[in-house]
C-alpha cells in the first residue's frame, strides 16, 4: 500500500471539515422545543396564580386568628370559625387509608405479581378490572359507601360517621395503591429474586427480604399519591352526609366533616354583614392548611424514599 | 436435521452412559443422573433427550453455541426453571437417586443443597457481611459468633477475605465486578451446599478476575461438586474434568432450534480426540 499523497489528504480534510461543521437550522426541532417550554411555563403560571390567590386570601384570616383557626369549631360567623372538625375528620380518613388500603393494596399487588398465574384468564381479568376501578368517578364510591359502609355495616360504623368515610375513601384509593405497588414490584430485577432462591430462600422469604425492600420507594410513592387523593376528595363525603354547618361534638361515632368539605362549602357561603373576615378567607385558609399537610407528607415521603434508594444502590 | 442423526446421537449418549457406568464402578456414585431429559417452554422444546452423569468433586462443564440449552439444563439441577411459568420437563434429573421433579420434592430444600452462581454478579443490596450471612440466617443461625465465623470462612473460601475484611459493613454493590462475583460464591458456599452450579460466572469479568475465579473453582472442588456453563472453550479446557458439548438442531415442531447433547466425555478427550465430528469442529473453531 502506498502512502496517500499530501494533496489527497488536504482535499479529504477539507471535505470532512466541511461536512462536520455544517450548520443546519433545524426549524422543526426548535419549534417543538419552544412549544414544550411554553406548555411548561403555562402550567407553572396557572399553579403560581392559584397559590398566590389562595395565600393572599388566607393571610388576613391566619394573621387575625392564628392557631385559634385550627382549634375552633365550624359555624356561621367567619370571625370565630375554625377547622378543628375538618382536621379531625381528615386525620381519621388519612389514618384509615394508611391502615386499610396500604396493607391490603400491597398484599394484593404481591399476590398478583408474584403468585398469580398470569396465563390464567381470570387473573388477567382481575388485573384489567383493577385498572378500570382506578378510573371510576369518586361520587360512585360515595354511593357505594352510603349503601355498604353507612347502611349495611351500620352496627360497625354507626351510620354516617368518620369511620364510614374512612372506609369509603380507603376503597376509593385501593386500586391506585395496587397499581403503583404492582409496577414497583414488576421493576424488581429478576437477578435479585434468583439470588435469594439460589441460597435456598422460600418464595415468601424472597418477597419479604428482597422484593419488598427493593420495591419500597415505588410503593411509598403510590401510598403518598393515594393519601393525597383521599385527603382532597369531597364528593363521596357529600353523599355520606358530611356536616358543614354546626358540629359541636367530634367523635368516631358522631357525624363528621373533613377539610375538602369545608373548603367546598365555605366557598359558596354568603358572608354575614357585620363580619370583618369573610368565608372566602376561611376557605382559602383551610386550603392553605391542606396544602401544608400534603407538602409535609411529600417531604416525609421524599426523605424515606431517598433512604430506601440509597440502600438499593449500595451507598 | 433428520431422524437418522437423532438416533445416532441417542445411541452415542447410550454408549457413553455405558462407559461412564464402567468407570463409575471404580469412581464415586453420580451426584446427578440426567435421564432422557427434555425441557419445554410452552410448546417449544428447548432441550431434547439429554442423558449424562455428574460426579462428586469434579467440575463438569457444559459448552456449546448460544441457544443450545446448556443454561436451561443447568437450571433444572436446582429447579430454578420453576419460576418460568411456561417451563416444564420430561424425563428425570436424579440427585443421589432422588428425582428432583418428584411432586413430593420441596424445591427450596433442593436449592439449599444445590447452590447457584449467576452470569451477572447479583449481590443483595446489603452489606458484604449480610450478603454472606443471609443464607445461614435463613437456616436459623442466630448467634453472632457463629455468623462471624461462617462469614469469615466463606469469604476466605471465596478468596475475598483479605480484600474486604476491613469493610464488611459496606454494601456489596460497592465492590468491583470480580469481587462481586466472588462475594456471590461466598454467599453460595456459606450454606455449605453439596453442589455449586455456575452459569457463565466469568462472562461479565475481565481476564484477571476470570483467572481468580478459575483458580478458586479448582481449590474448592475438593469440597464441592461443580457444574459450570461456559461460552469460553478454553475455560472448560482449563478447569473441568468432564465436558458436555451441546449444539442446536432444527426441529419439526417449531422454527426455533432445539438444543441437543452431542457428546459427554472427559475434558481431555473432548479437546484432543472427540467422538463426534461436530464436537471436533466446534472445539477447533470451525463452527459455532
Amino acid at each position: 500500500m502506498s502512502l496517500v499523497s499530501p494533496t489527497a489528504i488536504s482535499s479529504v480534510h477539507t471535505d470532512v471539515r466541511k461536512a462536520l461543521t455544517r450548520r443546519e437550522r433545524n426549524v422543526m426541532g426548535l419549534v417543538v422545543q419552544m412549544s414544550m417550554l411554553i406548555a411548561l411555563l403555562f402550567t407553572l403560571l396557572i399553579l403560581f396564580t392559584l397559590l398566590g390567590r389562595v395565600i393572599s386570601d388566607a393571610l388576613p384570616m391566619l394573621e387575625v386568628r392564628g392557631t385559634t383557626f385550627l382549634t375552633s369549631t365550624i359555624g356561621s360567623d367567619p370571625d370565630t370559625i375554625g377547622i378543628w372538625p375538618g382536621l379531625y375528620g381528615s386525620f381519621f380518613i388519612g389514618l384509615g387509608v394508611l391502615v386499610l388500603s396500604v396493607p391490603l393494596g400491597v398484599a394484593a399487588a404481591i399476590y398478583l405479581e408474584e403468585y398469580a398465574d398470569h396465563r390464567k384468564w381470570y387473573n388477567r381479568l382481575v388485573m384489567v378490572n383493577i385498572r378500570n376501578l382506578a378510573g371510576v368517578p369518586a361520587v360512585i364510591y360515595g354511593v357505594l359507601g352510603l349503601v355498604i359502609f353507612a347502611g349495611w355495616l351500620q352496627p360497625l360504623t354507626a351510620g354516617k360517621t368518620v369511620l364510614a368515610a374512612a372506609l369509603t375513601l380507603a376503597v376509593l384509593v385501593l386500586p391506585i395503591v395496587i397499581i403503583t405497588s404492582s409496577e414497583a414490584i414488576r421493576a424488581v430485577p429478576q437477578g435479585l429474586r434468583d439470588a435469594g432462591y439460589g441460597v435456598g430462600a422460600s418464595k415468601w422469604e424472597v418477597n419479604r427480604d428482597h422484593v419488598l425492600p427493593y420495591a419500597a420507594p415505588g410503593i411509598l410513592t403510590g401510598t403518598m399519591l393515594s393519601l393525597a387523593r383521599a385527603l382532597g376528595e369531597a364528593s363521596p363525603l357529600i353523599l355520606l352526609g358530611a356536616i358543614t354547618g354546626r358540629l359541636p361534638e367530634t367523635g368516631l361515632t358522631e357525624r363528621f366533616t373533613a377539610l375538602p368539605m369545608l373548603i367546598y362549602r365555605w366557598s359558596a357561603n354568603a358572608d354575614p354583614q357585620d363580619a370583618t373576615l369573610s368565608f372566602s378567607n376561611a376557605a382559602a385558609s383551610a386550603g392553605v392548611v391542606m396544602l401544608a399537610l400534603v407538602l409535609l407528607f411529600n417531604i416525609t415521603a421524599i426523605v424515606m424514599r431517598s433512604r430506601f434508594e440509597k440502600q438499593r444502590v449500595g451507598q | 436435521m433428520n431422524r437418522q442423526e437423532t438416533t445416532q446421537v441417542r445411541m452415542m449418549t447410550e454408549v457413553h452412559e455405558q462407559t461412564n457406568q464402567v468407570a463409575a464402578a471404580a469412581e464415586t456414585e453420580p451426584v446427578f443422573s440426567v435421564r432422557d431429559l427434555s425441557v419445554y417452554y410452552g410448546e417449544f422444546r428447548a432441550v431434547r433427550n439429554a442423558t449424562l452423569d455428574v460426579r462428586e468433586h469434579e467440575i463438569t462443564a457444559f459448552i456449546g453455541p448460544s441457544g443450545c440449552g446448556k443454561t436451561t439444563l443447568l437450571r433444572c439441577f436446582n429447579r430454578m426453571n420453576d419460576f418460568i411459568e411456561s417451563a416444564r420437563v420430561e424425563g428425570a434429573v436424579l440427585y443421589h437417586g432422588v428425582d428432583l421433579y418428584d411432586p413430593a420434592v420441596n424445591a427450596t430444600e433442593v436449592r439449599r443443597r444445590i447452590g447457584m452462581v449467576f452470569q451477572k454478579p447479583n449481590p443483595f443490596p446489603k452489606s458484604i457481611y449480610d450478603n454472606v450471612a443471609y443464607g445461614p440466617r435463613l437456616m436459623g443461625m442466630k448467634k453472632k459468633a457463629d455468623l462471624d465465623a461462617v462469614v469469615e470462612k466463606s469469604l476466605r473460601g471465596a478468596a475475598l477475605w483479605d480484600e474486604v475484611k476491613d469493610r464488611l459493613k459496606q454494601s456489596g454493590l460497592g465492590l468491583s465486578g470480580g469481587q462481586q462475583q466472588r462475594l456471590c460464591i461466598a454467599r453460595a458456599v456459606a450454606v455449605e451446599p453439596d453442589v455449586i452450579l455456575m452459569d457463565e460466572p466469568c462472562s461479565a469479568l475481565d481476564p484477571i478476575a476470570t483467572a481468580r475465579i478459575e483458580d478458586l473453582m479448582k481449590e474448592i472442588k475438593s469440597d464441592y461438586t461443580i457444574v459450570i456453563v461456559t461460552h469460553n472453550m478454553q475455560q472448560a479446557a482449563r478447569v473441568s474434568d468432564r465436558t458436555a458439548f451441546f449444539t442446536t438442531e432444527i426441529n419439526e415442531e417449531s422454527d426455533r432450534r432445539t438444543g441437543v447433547l452431542v457428546e459427554f466425555n472427559p475434558t481431555a478427550k473432548i479437546f484432543s480426540n472427540p467422538d463426534d465430528e461436530r464436537t471436533e469442529q466446534y472445539v477447533t473453531g470451525r463452527f459455532g
